[in-house]
């Protein structure tokens, strides 16, 4: 479904990425791990249109997207989250999700001003299906408050559900479990998994291991903008150039 | 209506002045609000206000046409102006725009010379740096009153739609909003165009008020003084910049009766506004907080309204 053949990445003399090349397959969920500052957030930038490739090609369902702007990216059905939360702080939770729609509007401005029936048919379609995706993701209560005044934990999760509500067909998670206590990301897991069920690609990067066994089917190592290794979650935890690269630094850490 | 105007110092020349500037602080509310900065306005309501007289007093058509024509023109220069300018933010799209304003000022400047050497006689058009004098005043007072109530409309409306959803989403996070399918460029081309059609219309009506036009009525002055009426009312909804620019145009009148000390006041009451009320006048937050603090006091806002 979506192909990364050789892409490269450069900000001057900084190789931010380099000849990274990976598939995601339809209906799986894929992780990409890798230490901080390998160039997890800048993959996902490059295919969410947000930044491009300096080579290399990123193809979605064979077209190449790798010079879309971000706009058409979404419309061809790729939605993500952020590593630092970016939701539209000052709107409710409701407005926020039908932002996310706005793709599937098709009411002119026309439409808007005279108040047409084709207007208010679809303004309600956007708010059943925004709240629907609002009380999945426990958020039914706090529907009419501020985004920016949530919890921590709402925001999150209703940062997934506005990218979700853009009805995508690949969902990129940017460090989802961040911040989040070991019942939190067990049920963030669950509901990764239940997307799955319906049908939903993923790609999700996470430092959070737990999650990663948990959730995915395959994992990309990514480690100064290389792909180091790849394979499935067994595979990795015994791979020793990644114990070296990453999960040997963390024992001198945290851990 | 008018006599109780008229007793706090607004005569009808004042109200309709005051109208006019309501309408260009929703002109540039627009921009404003869906996060760009732009001081194009006084150069879109120049090109309104010379296709508008040329064609009420040249070409002897009624007042709507003179209107229509200058919106459009406004409009569609926008387009060729607003796809490469646009891509400028904060402070850049500023000084891109003054330089816009200027030029417009500029070609007026010389127009009629321009026109004579392509078509070999002069042709009198927009009479360079003396303005155009005697225009018919043809503008009445509920041409702006129905003008800036429909303009109202047509935001309120747009601010309930798709469309004004993008507009709010890209003021509060560009990238995140191109993210999810919102065409970045469109919308605030669209919206760009939209505010110079607003401000060529009151370019237009302010004109047939005015009865004389020359262009340095529409320099940087200008530009800056339209910015105030969206800042001082307030930009986060509709309905600051129609106070503000009331407000503005109202104030020196009303003072009046002060005399010399007319311009102090009027200084003293707009340094008060932006320390105590930094969000502008029609700030609801504002506006709630300072009920708080004067809780127990009885109408606090009304308090607050007379000292105007």
């Amino acid at each position: 479904m979506l192909e990364l053949n050789k892409v490269s990445r450069s900000f001057g003399g900084l190789q931010a990425l380099k000849d990274v090349t990976m598939t995601v397959p339809k209906n799986q969920i894929i992780g990409l791990i890798g230490p901080n500052g390998a160039g997890k957030t800048t993959l996902i930038n490059n295919i969410s249109g947000l930044d491009h490739p300096s080579s290399g090609r990123v193809q979605f369902n064979n077209v190449d997207i790798s010079r879309l702007p971000p706009h058409q990216i979404a419309r061809l059905g790729i939605a993500r989250t952020y590593q630092n939360i970016r939701l539209f702080g000052d709107m409710t939770a409701l407005e926020n999700l039908l932002i996310s729609q706005h793709r599937r509007g098709k009411a002119s401005i026309l439409d808007t001003l005279i108040f047409s029936a084709r207007y208010r048919q679809e303004e309600r379609d956007l708010r059943e299906n925004a709240t629907r995706w609002l009380s999945r993701f426990q958020l039914a209560g706090v529907i009419e408050s501020r985004a920016g005044s949530l919890p921590y934990g709402d925001q999150r999760r209703l940062e997934m559900a506005r990218a979700l509500a853009t009805q995508p067909e690949l969902l990129l998670l940017d460090e989802p479990a961040a911040g989040m206590n070991p019942v939190e990301t067990r049920q963030l897991g669950e509901q990764i998994l239940r997307l799955k069920e319906e049908g939903m690609t993923t790609l999700v990067i996470e430092h959070d291991m737990a999650l990663i066994h948990q959730v995915c089917d395959a994992i990309y190592v990514l480690s100064f903008g290389q792909i180091i290794a790849c394979g499935t979650p067994e595979e990795i935890k015994n791979n020793p150039v990644v114990i070296e690269a990453y999960l040997g630094q963390e024992d001198h850490g945290a851990a | 209506m008018m006599d109780l105007l008229r007793s706090i110092g607004i005569s009808e020349p004042v109200l309709q002045f005051m109208l006019v500037n309501a309408i260009l602080g929703l002109s540039v509310y627009l921009t404003l609000y869906t996060g760009m900065f732009s001081l194009a306005n006084a150069g879109f309501m120049a090109v309104g206000a010379y296709a508008g007289v040329i064609v009420t007093q040249n070409l002897q058509l009624p007042l709507g046409v003179g209107l229509i024509v200058g919106m459009l023109l406004a409009g569609v220069i926008a387009i060729p102006i607003g796809l490469p300018v646009l891509r400028l933010r904060d402070i850049y799209l500023a000084i891109a725009t003054i330089g816009f304003g200027e030029v417009v000022r500029i070609i007026i400047l010389n127009f009629d010379t321009f026109a004579s050497t392509i078509t070999g006689k002069t042709v009198t058009l927009t009479q360079g740096a003396l303005g155009i004098s005697g225009i018919p005043k043809m503008t009445q007072t509920w041409h702006l009153i129905l003008f800036l109530i429909v303009a109202s409309y047509g935001i309120a409306r747009l601010h309930r739609s798709r469309f004004g959803r993008a507009m709010t989403a890209i003021r509060q996070d560009e990238q995140a909003a191109a993210n999810m399918g919102i065409d970045v460029v469109y919308t605030k081309n669209v919206v760009f165009i939209l505010s110079a059609v607003l401000a060529a219309a009151a370019g237009v009506l302010k004109a047939h008020l005015t009865r004389t036009i020359d262009p340095s009525d529409y320099g940087f002055n200008s530009a800056v003084e339209i910015l105030t009426f969206a800042v001082l009312g307030g930009t986060t909804t509709l309905i600051g910049p129609i106070i503000g620019g009331l407000v503005l145009t109202a104030l020196p009148e009303m003072l009046r009766g002060l005399k010399d000390y007319r311009t102090i006041v009027n200084g003293v009451i707009l340094l008060a506004v932006i320390i105590y009320l930094p969000g502008g006048l029609a700030n609801p937050a504002v506006w709630s907080r300072l009920f708080k603090r004067l809780r127990g006091g009885r109408k606090p806002i009304n308090t607050g309204d007379t000292s105007l």
